[in-house]
């Protein structure tokens, strides 16, 4: 069997007169952990239902796991696993009865479903909470209940769809530990996410707007295929500043970080720090630096219209 | 094999959820518990001890011997005494009584004429002899009890002269099936059973599907090779059962408590109870398929239980609605479950008796899954 786990190509989905997901080639290669990043509404969830057959593309093809979408979609059931965004299993089961559940349902016997079940209490950390009700338990501890429940039949194929937004940070980092553990063990994951610090831990990723597919690579190689370079600037007056240099056609963004504003600056510009110091207001400037990028500049910079991308990202985070 | 796996595991976490619902499992005891007992007792339609007043205007011993005989029907109760016929209707128009007996000063020398004592036959053409004794005003807006009191038109009046009235051959010998003490309970029990099915049995279908939509558990389920005939089966099955505890607390009470005769066979009611529960069942899934959430479900419930109530025999006889409304009845599970269980119950009918009423309920059952099934798929896809 071929390496490619998920392959499609011009992959569509029209809702009336919108497009959610618009002529998507994606191609996902065994064992790795391939990451959605995008804001609200970019057809992050869309594009994943189509992927688990969930939903029908209006155009354009589906292959997973060798199987062709949405014909196959009822044998892939058995080999793919989902966690969706919201927490779906029985609030008003205990961890164990959802996790029996959830065995009965893909046909594990008696004895093996308890011996899976009693492996993934353990290596999900909830054996002090087998006998919880799910309702019951805090957001982080569901959050490794519907992990727990969505590779209980060991899927070649993992989707998660934003997993973590429920979480806290630390609870976070555990969860991506373990997204790390099944990863090596072969499964391969998809994960749709509007975090930065949680995309730039996946192995490749796909930056979607609008329903396009923007960039695709490493998190690395996004970062050195930007075309744009990166300032940082202190000084008096930021917002002053800020409004200058927005208007400029080679500054693609330019957003306040703390007591420093953090300007992308078009690659066209040969010398970008001095090419700043050229502009009247420099004046006003105390401190100026080129920086590494960052995956949010490679966000920025890949997505059109910088101001409201940003803005929705930044009220994703904080939302949720 | 697959298949019977999943379906159980649907139907013990379907149990599961319900053990640990308590207020749910209370409904299903309480429901018929307490309605049994409002309806058995409140639901009567002999109307007796309607507050009425006198107005004795001939102050006789006969007139009380009069008002005694009227009270011993125990049809009214005799509340109030006023002066003037105007104070009477003021205490009617005031809702203090619902009736008043107006006695006439010459009582006593109507009563001597009257036909209905028996001391001669006068020619029915004499107007002094055709006269009533005294009269009655009645706030008619009640129809029930305006009958009650219209009964009391002819009663016969061998009491006040101790004397047995010249009797009359009725027209027609009347023998009265099934309910000879005609007694109300004796009907409303077994159309009880009928009510709170279509209650519990829409409401709770309809509502526990939803609620797997509405927290998101079908998101979840639909990543999953469960089939939706089988979680449709799954979460039906345990209903079916709930619904033969009711029909069996209500059955069963009725007897105990309401001494309610139970002449048919345990065969029939279950097999038209089945019939009727899965009629009521495959309405409830239609519903959960159109509802969004739990409160459209029970909107939806509501919408079928008032006619189910009003319209299908169980408040007012089938026979005396307009024909219009009989066929707005007829669509209704609850008409046709009704004359089954009353039939079955009170007249040892049996299914073959009732074979109309049968084949409607199957049938409808049939189009309900059908058309539940057909748009199960659709939101899945």
């Amino acid at each position: 069997m071929s390496d490619v786990v998920v392959r499609t190509s011009g992959l569509t989905r029209k809702f009336g007169k919108l497009t959610a997901v618009n002529d998507v080639d994606l191609e996902i290669h065994r064992g790795t952990i391939y990451g959605f990043l995008g804001p609200n509404g970019c057809g992050k969830t869309t594009a994943m239902r189509m992927l688990t057959g969930l939903l029908i593309p209006t155009s354009g093809s589906v292959e997973v796991l060798g199987q062709e979408l949405p014909k196959n979609a009822e044998k892939l059931k058995y080999r793919t696993g989902y966690m969706t965004q919201t927490f779906s299993l029985y609030r008003d089961l205990t961890v164990r009865e959802n996790l029996q559940f959830v065995s009965k349902i893909f046909g594990l016997g008696r004895r093996d479903g308890k011996l899976r079940i009693d492996d993934l209490l353990d290596r999900y950390q909830l054996d002090d909470l087998a006998d919880q009700i799910a309702g019951r338990m805090s957001g982080g501890q569901r959050q490794r209940l519907a992990l727990a429940c969505a590779v209980l039949h060991k899927p070649d194929l993992l989707f998660l769809d934003e997993p973590t937004s429920a979480v806290d940070p630390e609870s976070r980092r555990d969860f991506w530990e373990k997204l790390f553990d099944l990863s090596d063990g072969g499964t391969t994951i998809v994960v749709s996410t509007h975090f930065m610090d949680e995309a730039e831990r996946c192995h490749r990723i796909a930056i979607l707007e609008k329903g396009h597919k923007r960039a695709d690579g490493s998190p690395t190689e996004l970062m050195q295929q930007m075309q744009t370079n990166v300032l940082e600037v202190e000084g008096d007056d930021l917002r002053g500043l800020r409004k200058t240099l927005m208007v400029l056609p080679e500054v693609r963004s330019a957003a306040q970080i703390g007591a420093r504003l953090r300007v992308l600056v078009q690659k066209s510009v040969q010398d970008p720090v001095s090419w700043i110091k050229t502009l009247p207001e420099a004046g006003h400037i105390t401190l100026l630096e080129q920086v590494r990028p960052n995956l949010e500049d490679v966000f920025v910079t890949n997505t059109h219209g910088p101001e409201d991308t940003l803005a929705s990202t930044r009220d994703g985070e904080v939302g949720q | 094999m697959n298949s019977l796996r999943r379906l159980s595991a649907i139907l013990m976490k379907e149990f599961m959820q319900l053990r640990r619902d308590r207020m749910t499992f209370a409904m299903v005891v309480m429901i018929p518990l307490v309605q049994l007992v409002l309806f058995g007792y409140a639901i009567n339609t002999n109307v007796r001890g309607i507050p009425v007043a006198v107005v004795d205007q001939s102050g006789s011993a006969v007139s009380r011997i009069l008002q005694q005989t009227v009270a011993a029907t125990q049809v009214v109760d005799f509340v109030q005494r006023l002066d003037s016929v105007e104070e009477a209707q003021a205490a009617i128009k005031g809702a203090r009584v619902r009736a008043a007996l107006i006695i006439p000063r010459d009582l006593a020398s109507r009563l001597a004429r009257s036909a209905s004592v028996g001391l001669a036959t006068p020619p029915a053409t004499n107007s002094e002899t055709s006269r009533p004794l005294a009269q009655w005003i009645v706030d008619g807006s009640d129809t029930m009890i305006a009958s009650a009191i219209k009964s009391l038109r002819s009663m016969p009046m061998n009491e006040l002269l101790r004397q047995s009235a010249n009797r009359s051959t009725p027209t027609f010998e009347v023998a009265l099936f099934f309910n000879p003490e005609q007694r109300t309970v004796v009907n409303i029990v077994p159309g009880l059973v009928a009510v709170i099915l279509t209650m519990t049995m829409i409401m709770f279908t309809s509502a526990a599907i939803v609620r797997e939509t509405e927290r998101g558990n079908m998101e979840m389920l639909i990543n999953t090779p469960v089939k939706p005939i089988e979680l449709m089966v799954g979460k039906i099955i345990p209903y079916i059962f709930i619904g033969l505890i009711q029909t069996a607390i209500i059955i069963g009470l009725g007897a105990l408590v309401f001494n309610v005769p139970f002449n048919g066979s345990m065969g029939a009611l279950v097999s038209g109870t089945l019939l009727f529960i899965a009629a009521s069942l495959s309405l409830g899934l239609l519903f959960s398929t159109l509802a969004e959430n739990q409160l459209q479900a029970m909107q939806m419930t509501v919408f079928v239980l008032m006619p189910s109530i009003l319209l299908s025999g169980f408040m007012f006889p089938y026979e005396g609605m307009p024909v219009p409304a009989q066929y707005v009845a007829e669509l209704l599970p609850a008409t046709h479950f009704m004359r089954i269980v009353r039939g079955v119950c009170l007249r040892d009918a049996d299914l073959l008796d009732l074979q109309y009423d049968s084949l409607w309920l199957f049938g409808f059952f049939v189009l309900g899954m059908a058309l539940a099934a057909l748009r199960f798929k659709k939101r899945l896809g």
